[in-house]
């Protein structure tokens, strides 16, 4: 037995998890959570983008995600390094007492 | 089949989001993270995305989460402490959040006709994947942007190494 799964609910699936991404992305204060929660936003649009590939048939779409699956892998190389060496500057993790643009 | 495999990982997936955003503790963000990205990838299968359903286990839970589990210990990061002057974060993240949803949602309820449903295309269909079709895209007609990604990343590479390296004692 088949049942259909309507394509709107994959789309509000993704619509939900971006918004949670955003949320945590401006409530969190951990850096490196507010980073995690990026990768959170990348995925839900990867979502999109596979549930509209699915639906034209077009594999242009999965494509796509494979490269913003290769530039967020680079994205997470780069971030994760400048994390490391603000932490060996400042000494602290929590994104209100990095304010060197402030000072 | 396809309407249980979608509530029990979208189920998943939600739950792991939530627990990101509610945990204090980076490293429970971090492993419930893998849990979304998990559930992802059975929904990608579902999609008939099987190539993507491997790399987003590999890649995605694989590779950048232990990069994250490993700077996290790393830096051995402590709970988060609650601060001030981070109130306005909170008044307009929620709102600003449901009020991208709420949008989202509506258009997609709108236009939901239109864009129509799913079935689970692989299983029992005798289907051939779609492997064979990306493969031929991707070394044919997009060639170069796959080549440029190899450079992209081996600048990335050089990046980190440059940017997570101590300072010469001078």
């Amino acid at each position: 037995m088949m049942t259909e799964v309507p394509l709107a609910a994959y789309l509000i699936l993704a619509a939900m998890l971006f918004s949670i991404g955003i949320a945590a992305f401006l409530i969190k204060r951990n850096i490196i959570s507010v980073f995690m929660s990026i990768e959170l936003m990348l995925n839900a649009v990867n979502l999109t983008f596979v549930a509209f590939a699915h639906r034209w048939h077009a594999v242009s779409g999965q494509i796509f995600v494979f490269f913003v699956m290769v530039v967020a892998a680079a994205e997470a190389a780069v971030g994760l390094a400048i994390i490391i060496a603000i932490f060996r500057s400042r000494r602290t993790l929590n994104v209100d007492q990095i304010n060197l643009m402030n000072d | 089949m396809q309407l249980a495999i979608f509530i029990i990982f979208a189920a998943l997936a939600i739950a792991g989001a939530l627990n990101l955003l509610l945990q204090r503790h980076p490293i429970n963000s971090a492993l419930s993270l893998v849990v979304v990205m998990m559930s992802l990838a059975v929904l990608y299968w579902s999609l008939g995305a099987e190539f993507l359903a491997a790399a987003q286990v590999i890649v995605y839970s694989g590779a950048i989460m232990v990069l994250f589990v490993f700077v996290i210990m790393l830096l051995n990061a402590g709970e988060e402490e609650k601060t001030t002057g981070s109130k306005a974060a909170y008044f307009a993240g929620v709102p600003g959040a449901l009020a991208v949803f709420g949008l989202l949602t509506y258009v997609f309820l709108k236009e939901n006709g239109f864009i129509g449903g799913v079935h689970l295309s692989t299983a029992g269909a005798g289907a051939i994947s779609n492997i064979t079709e990306i493969s031929q895209l991707l070394f044919t007609k997009l060639l170069l942007p796959f080549e440029v990604t190899s450079i992209l990343i081996l600048v990335a590479i050089l990046g980190a190494v440059v940017l997570a390296r101590k300072e010469e004692q001078s």
